[in-house]
């Protein structure tokens, strides 16, 4: 093979494994993903991630249990959160938490350990947002 | 004081920008005295930062409330250990570490290189110069950490419990470290750019400080996996958060750079690449930064509403366009002076693990930015969790400690399948051994992927081992040394090389444990009363009775109320005690009473973990207060203005109720087979990489050498 040739054909494999990984990687995420939803928009049938603050006042242990509500980040609607498994440190009534999910009857029923919260808001720079 | 900490920081700025200025016109014009004055302005730099830092920390440690940051993130009862890493787990205070590491890591490498690189050093100073004053001006015109309040309130806030560890204080300044040491490559390069100065002299001279911030990259990120493990009581190490991967996008990217730039130096090819990689490794150290500054990703560590953040990105921006303008147009400049022979060589390999870790850093990428690209794309926000990422990062992972134990053994240029097994057919043996081993009598067929992995690991240290054997035979046979000797010996006159392979069996443990862990790991998760038992991997674990503590928890984190457990553990013919606990920090919520107060603030987990080469055995509890929520309102209305030591010894009488009367607790037990060989990888990785950093004798006799001959010369050309 001359070296133009060789040059070329290394191009196209590169390219090829370039384009390969590429298509793998929007095809898998697309299909592995999992909306981010807020309580107001989520409905049965689907699972989703819901994001929202824990309502105050809301949380109740019910054996394993941890039952609580969610409510839109900037509105009022919310949803009951039936929970199992590890609580993050940081859960609190007023913090931002994400959780997946699926909605049953009424209820959010979460999956196990799936519960995150965001870092307390003594981070935060600006005190009047939280 | 805090107006002396302000000024430093103007002054700084001005410095700042007066050493990229003076520096560029010195270059532009050729008067060496002005870029002299640009190198010096920069260890003023240093001088004025490192004051700063100073004058802050002592505010830290005086418990100066009036500075907003000292009230924001520490109080009186703070331990002192926590007070004086307080400053670090703030935004303004991170900025102002990031500074100061980057005058101190800047004013060391234009000391060292001041008689060497003349044509480069000056823009590499203004490259610096420039960063150093963007996060100078970042805190002069939007995050000042000298902000003092007007009255400053007799208590602050205390630092965060979850940062109260040993790991999460010394994990921030590291991960900076190596942000930053990557600044200093990265300056040069641009400069060689500028230049056209494109050979592996600033290669050369910046190869060391490239290792030394990887080293610091790397170690920052076992500390936040062992705290991970050990604070934030879910029981695992590494979540694929945004922060997360963060940090270990520019690792990967730097990782590569340490391997490409040895194909530079030895063939003189691959200079685009390398000059990509590095500006590449920069900028993603870059955006670790803003996505932690940010918040535009939800995550553990996301700061809530940054100030900042715009400013980042348009900085991010320029440093992409200003890389990618230099890059292009000094392309034919960056032509390779070689061609690759075959792709049976040593620098194919280096290629193909360049690729695999480039892969691997946009893989994580793709699945950060996930949420961002697909509210782009579809309008919805959506995430990929931590399955998406192990099913894509598994195979390449394979991959890569596959090329690990391959590509060392690789001549360079060219070699034929039959040299190739001649040294491999031994380490392959050994892999084919261990996996037979290890389908005789072990189940670690259940996970493929591990299985292949363990055959891997072996293969790698069976290379490794191989050759170091190799290699103290011929010693000793050419020397007549003995063993230890002619070992030591080896490996300090050929340390890059034998500091790499140190490096390569390291992560090759640190992938043993990864691949035992995440595949044969054993949970559970009860709820017991006093005397109840479970078991889990083979151990009888019995909740023997309750504790709860005051005052002064056992590791030390100053939390004023600390619940626990006592826990029997029986089994594998052992016999101890695991004593797991929950803090409980007071909270200065007006809202809630002057009981209740203490209980529901912050609440962290005090992991119990017992460690073992074969296995850890994790323990975490969370104790059921809600027993006591009736006798601590009722104290809230009856002793609300009661004086301080009255409500001490009310809630000595709460903590006595506890212990005597437990409800059942709920807990956590982990068995994770072989997870402790991920921070022993790690330490083999990090003493491996100081070898290959440490200057070798004759390095510094071959330096000392032709600075004498230089003088000798221009001595001779005077007279």
């Amino acid at each position: 093979m001359d070296p133009s040739r060789k040059r070329k054909l290394r191009l196209v494999v590169a390219l090829t494994a370039a384009v390969l990984l590429a298509t793998a990687l929007i095809y898998t995420s697309f299909s592995a993903s999992t909306e981010a939803s807020k309580p107001s928009q989520i409905k049965p049938g689907r699972s989703y991630d819901l994001t929202g603050k824990v309502v105050n006042g809301s949380v109740s242990h019910r054996g394993d249990q941890l039952r609580f509500r969610v409510r839109d980040r900037d509105g009022t609607a919310s949803v009951p959160v039936s929970y199992t498994g590890v609580v993050p440190d940081p859960f609190r009534e007023g913090r931002e938490v994400i959780v997946s999910g699926e909605l049953e009857r009424g209820t959010f029923v979460a999956e196990r350990d799936s519960l995150v919260t965001k870092c307390p808001s003594k981070f935060t720079k600006d005190k009047q947002s939280s | 004081m805090a107006g002396v900490g302000s000024a430093c920081l103007a002054v700084a700025l001005l410095t700042a920008a007066y050493a990229a200025g003076a520096s560029l016109y010195g270059a532009r014009t050729g008067r060496r005295e002005w870029v002299t004055s640009g190198r010096r302005a920069i260890y003023c730099v240093a001088g004025l930062c490192v004051t700063a830092f100073a004058l802050l920390e002592s505010a830290f440690l005086r418990s100066d409330f009036s500075f907003a940051l000292v009230a924001e993130g520490s109080s009186t009862s703070t331990p002192t250990f926590y007070k004086v890493t307080a400053l670090w787990a703030t935004q303004d205070g991170s900025l102002l570490l990031w500074a100061t590491l980057l005058s101190l890591f800047a004013s060391a490498v234009l000391f060292l290189t001041r008689r060497s690189l003349r044509d480069i050093a000056p823009y590499a100073t203004a490259v610096l110069g420039v960063i150093a004053g963007f996060f100078l001006l970042l805190m002069v015109g939007w995050e000042n950490p000298f902000d003092t309040l007007a009255t400053p309130p007799a208590e602050g806030a205390g630092l965060n419990p979850l940062l109260r560890h040993p790991a999460m204080m010394i994990h921030p300044p590291m991960l900076y470290t190596g942000y930053v040491g990557f600044s200093v490559p990265f300056a040069f390069a641009i400069g060689a750019l500028v230049t056209r100065r494109t050979g592996a002299d600033w290669v050369r001279a910046t190869r060391r400080f490239a290792l030394i911030a990887w080293i610091f990259l790397g170690t920052g990120i076992m500390l936040g996996a062992l705290w991970s493990y050990t604070e934030l009581g879910w029981g695992g190490y590494w979540a694929w958060d945004p922060v997360e991967n963060a940090s270990l996008m520019p690792w990967l990217v730097g990782t590569a750079f340490l391997h490409s730039i040895m194909v530079q130096e030895k063939r003189g090819m691959l200079k685009v690449w390398n000059v990509s990689l590095i500006c590449a490794t920069f900028t993603l150290a870059l955006l670790g930064t803003f996505l932690v500054r940010s918040g535009i990703l939800d995550s553990i560590h996301a700061f809530g509403a940054s100030t900042i953040g715009v400013q980042f990105l348009v900085f991010i921006g320029l440093v992409i366009a200003l890389s990618a303008t230099l890059i292009i147009s000094r392309l034919p400049y960056l032509r390779t002076e070689a061609k690759l022979d075959s792709l049976l060589s040593r620098e194919a390999f280096f290629l193909l693990n360049n690729l695999v870790l480039v892969g691997l850093c946009l893989v994580i990428m793709w699945g950060t930015f996930f949420p961002l690209i697909s509210e782009l794309i579809t309008g919805t926000e959506a995430s990929v969790g931590p399955p998406w990422f192990n099913r894509l990062v598994t195979p390449l992972a394979l991959v890569l400690v596959l090329l690990a134990g391959i590509g060392p053994v690789l001549a360079w240029r060219r070699f034929t399948p039959a040299a190739l097994w001649r040294v491999a057919w031994v380490p392959v043996a050994v892999a084919g051994a261990t996996l037979v081993l290890l389908l005789a009598f072990t189940d670690a067929a259940d996970s493929p992927p591990s299985l292949a992995m363990f055959c891997l690991v072996a293969f790698v240290l069976a290379v490794v081992g191989q050759e170091l054997w190799r290699g103290t035979v011929a010693r000793r046979t050419m020397t007549g040394e003995s063993w230890p000797r002619a070992l030591a010996r080896l490996t300090g006159r050929n340390r890059r090389r034998y500091g790499g392979y140190l490096v390569h069996a390291g992560i090759a443990v640190l992938f043993l444990g990864v691949a035992a862990s995440s595949a044969f790991v054993q949970q559970r998760d009860v709820r017991l009363r006093p005397g109840q038992s479970f078991g889990v991997d083979g151990y009888q674990v019995t909740y023997r009775q309750a504790t709860a503590k005051l005052g002064g928890d056992s590791s030390g984190t100053g939390a004023p109320i600390a619940f626990g457990a006592i826990l029997d553990v029986r089994g594998k013919g052992k016999h101890f005690v695991m004593r797991p606990s929950r803090n409980y920090y007071a909270t200065t919520d007006p809202t809630l009473g002057a009981i209740s107060r203490f209980f529901e603030g912050e609440a962290t987990s005090e992991v119990d973990v017992r460690w073992g080469l074969r296995r850890d055995l994790w323990m975490a509890i969370r104790p059921d207060i809600g027993s006591l929520q009736g006798p601590i309102r009722e104290a809230d209305r009856k002793f609300a203005d009661s004086p301080t030591d009255v409500q001490a010894f009310i809630i000595a009488a709460l903590a006595d109720r506890y212990r005597s009367n437990p409800p059942p607790a709920a807990f956590r037990a982990i068995a994770s087979p072989l997870v402790l060989w991920i921070w022993i990888g790690g330490g083999i990785v990090v003493l491996g990489a100081l070898v290959a950093a440490w200057p070798s004798p004759e390095a510094r006799l071959r330096r000392m050498r032709s600075l004498y001959s230089a003088r000798l010369g221009r001595e001779l050309s005077r007279a």
